[in-house]
């Protein structure tokens, strides 16, 4: 757990948010000294994270005859995309758009009710000084220690004894525990909330759920906004633990759908008209996800530098 | 703000008689608690109490005749002498050595590039490297697994055009290969964006002041910013460690391309996961996912032991 202290007490990696943002370091007539060979060799190897994206949404074009026959990043010899893309929401009767309903559902669960309970907690450890605190606080900390994935099968084991599986509750449930957001939010209310100003508030008359609701949530914002994008894209991304929990395809979210269907389709069997299908349900699946990494990129940055840390 | 608060609060709180103050005490006590409580139920109930049914039914084995009997560490001892566990468990330790120093290395590089401000479009960069942390890992997964395959895969494409004969990035000796490809493809982006951040927090004076004693770019980039880094990076290290023996989406997916060379028990995890769900055999998948736990926990708190030694020599 040092390394964790570490960060914390390390001010270089944690002074990122907006009240206190550093000094941009550049200056003016550093901006303008330009290197072309490291500009041409970054753009370069910038291909490779590119040009898998764009296949996808070459292939997404095309239908089942061209993506075999056709150069993958060239174009098909019709435009199918909204062929397909109808294709997609009418194979098995719609499932796919119950899928992305499904996804939604889950990962806005999971991770408003997540941070909601990472922001109390946060707080509460950060500026209230009680007894058991620092017990909390370790327990958390080597709780980030434990492997989800190696969790999953345990939680699903304790669910199937208590005929959970196969709900929405069995996936939303579980994603609410986050210790790393606990801890993200401990550092941040360390820094972000003055405790003069929680003392004067008392001195007014606040009661403590006056000021936590009217002052402190509104200083936390920023760290607020890194736990909740944190946790969103993970529950979105989760596979391995609706994977285990769910057995009703209507209950499934879009990553274990489209699994589904791709090993349907990877075992033949007649079903190849299926590759064109997972291939745009894949496209698809990740369009909302790149829009909303775009716009909310620069509340990453200044949350990330928070913790200095990965989740 | 700062500067009127604690004048204001200073002398009301010296006037206060001690009871009074305890009184306060015992509010605010309860308050924390209030707000630390919802946090610590869900904890409990799906964290520890997950975690202690794991090790209770790890204890127990399951036999034809007779139904669950208690075996005490048997499972424990059976996983110890199993060659699929330890097969899983050494390919998973050679994915942690070469992808993440490759994945982190590379992290690195385009940090600090991008810092450099040398780079023209460096924001757009930043950007479009970090874009496939969006996309989920199953959908990476499932679109490198067609760029490799030798049906219409682009590699094989590529390769065809230029008259060679392509890789079977499928085969089993490039299997685990081709899936640290796939983590390096998800996750540089998103250690770059925070090494950046980390770099960003970086005070103006020092640049300033290690310019004016003539200090070079590289010089800079090794004696402040690398050392700067060192939180940063060692909590990445310990992220990758946690993620690499974890291992389950991309070699459980390459399983429904080539079944043959993944195999079952690939990884650890999907080794517990074909026990539990393919075979029934639940109690020794418990104990599987208990000692896989356990090894986490070891390397991890290993590496972290070992880095902070070196610091406090140095």
């Amino acid at each position: 757990m040092t390394a964790i202290h570490q960060a914390v007490a390390d001010p270089s990696a944690m002074n990122g948010h907006e009240t206190t943002a550093p000094k941009p370091h550049r200056t003016k007539e550093r901006e303008k000294r330009r290197s072309w060979l490291l500009t041409v060799g970054i753009w370069v190897t910038l291909i490779y994270f590119v040009v898998p994206l764009l296949w996808l949404a070459v292939s997404s074009t095309k239908d089942n005859g061209d993506l075999f026959t056709t150069f993958g990043l060239g174009p098909g010899h019709s435009f199918q995309f909204f062929h397909n893309v109808a294709q997609l929401f009418s194979f098995q009767d719609g499932i796919y758009s119950r899928w992305l309903i499904n996804t939604l559902i889950y990962s806005l669960g999971g991770a408003l009710g997540a941070t909601l309970l990472a922001t109390m907690c946060g707080y509460a450890l950060a500026k209230y000084k009680f007894r058991g605190s620092r017990v909390v606080f370790n327990a958390i900390l080597v709780s980030i220690m434990v492997p989800l994935t190696a969790l999953a099968i345990p939680t699903y084991l304790l669910f199937a004894a208590t005929n959970l599986t196969d709900s929405p509750w069995a996936v939303i449930l579980p994603s609410l525990v986050s210790p790393f957001g606990v801890y993200l939010m401990r550092v941040y209310a360390a820094d972000a909330v003055d405790d003069s100003l929680l003392e004067a508030a008392r001195i007014d008359g606040a009661g403590e759920f006056r000021i936590f609701t009217t002052i402190v949530l509104r200083l936390l914002g920023p760290g607020i906004v890194t736990v909740l994008l944190f946790q969103l894209v993970a529950t979105w991304n989760n596979y391995f633990l609706p994977l285990i929990m769910l057995n009703n395809p209507n209950l499934f979210p879009v990553t274990v759908g489209l699994a589904q269907w791709q090993s349907t389709a990877a075992a033949g069997g007649g079903a190849q008209v299926l590759f064109s299908t997972v291939l745009t349900g894949s496209f698809v699946s990740v369009i909302p996800l790149m829009i909303a990494f775009v716009f909310l990129q620069r509340y990453w940055r200044s949350g990330l530098a928070t913790g200095g840390v990965k989740g | 703000m700062t500067d009127a608060a604690p004048r204001r609060a200073a002398p009301a709180i010296s006037m206060k008689p001690q009871r009074r103050r305890s009184r306060a005490n015992a509010v605010q006590t309860r308050a924390a608690w209030a707000l630390v409580i919802p946090f610590l139920l869900v904890f409990a109930a799906f964290l520890i109490v997950p975690l202690g049914y794991a090790a209770y039914l790890s204890m127990f084995t399951s036999k034809l005749v007779g139904g669950h009997v208690f075996s005490g560490l048997t499972n424990y001892s059976q996983a110890l002498h199993d060659p699929n566990f330890w097969a899983g468990l050494r390919r998973v330790a050679l994915f942690l050595v070469i992808q993440v120093p490759i994945m982190l290395g590379a992290s690195i590089f385009f940090a600090l590039a991008l810092d450099s401000g040398r780079v023209r479009g460096g924001n757009a960069v930043r950007l479009l490297m970090f874009l496939p942390y969006a996309i989920p890992g199953v959908v990476a997964t499932l679109m490198w697994g067609y760029l490799y395959g030798t049906n219409f895969g682009l590699i094989t494409q590529i390769f065809q055009h230029l008259g060679l004969t392509a890789p079977n990035l499928l085969s089993s000796g490039n299997i685990l290969g081709s899936t640290m490809n796939i983590v390096c493809w998800e996750f540089v982006g998103y250690n770059m964006i925070v090494l950046y951040a980390a770099l960003r927090s970086i005070p103006a004076e020092i640049y300033e002041a290690a310019e004016v004693d003539g200090a070079g770019q590289w010089r800079i980039a090794l004696s402040i910013k690398l050392p700067a880094l060192r939180p940063a990076i060692l909590l990445s290290v310990i992220f990758s460690i946690i993620g690499s023996f974890q291992l389950f989406n991309e070699p459980n997916l390459l399983f429904n391309i080539s079944p043959n060379t993944v195999g079952t028990a690939f990884t650890p995890n999907l080794y517990a996961y074909n026990l539990a769900f393919r075979n029934q055999e639940t109690n020794y998948a418990a104990a599987i996912a208990f000692l896989l736990g356990l090894v986490i926990v070891i390397v991890s708190s290993v590496v972290q032991t070992v880095t902070n030694r070196k610091e406090r020599r140095a």
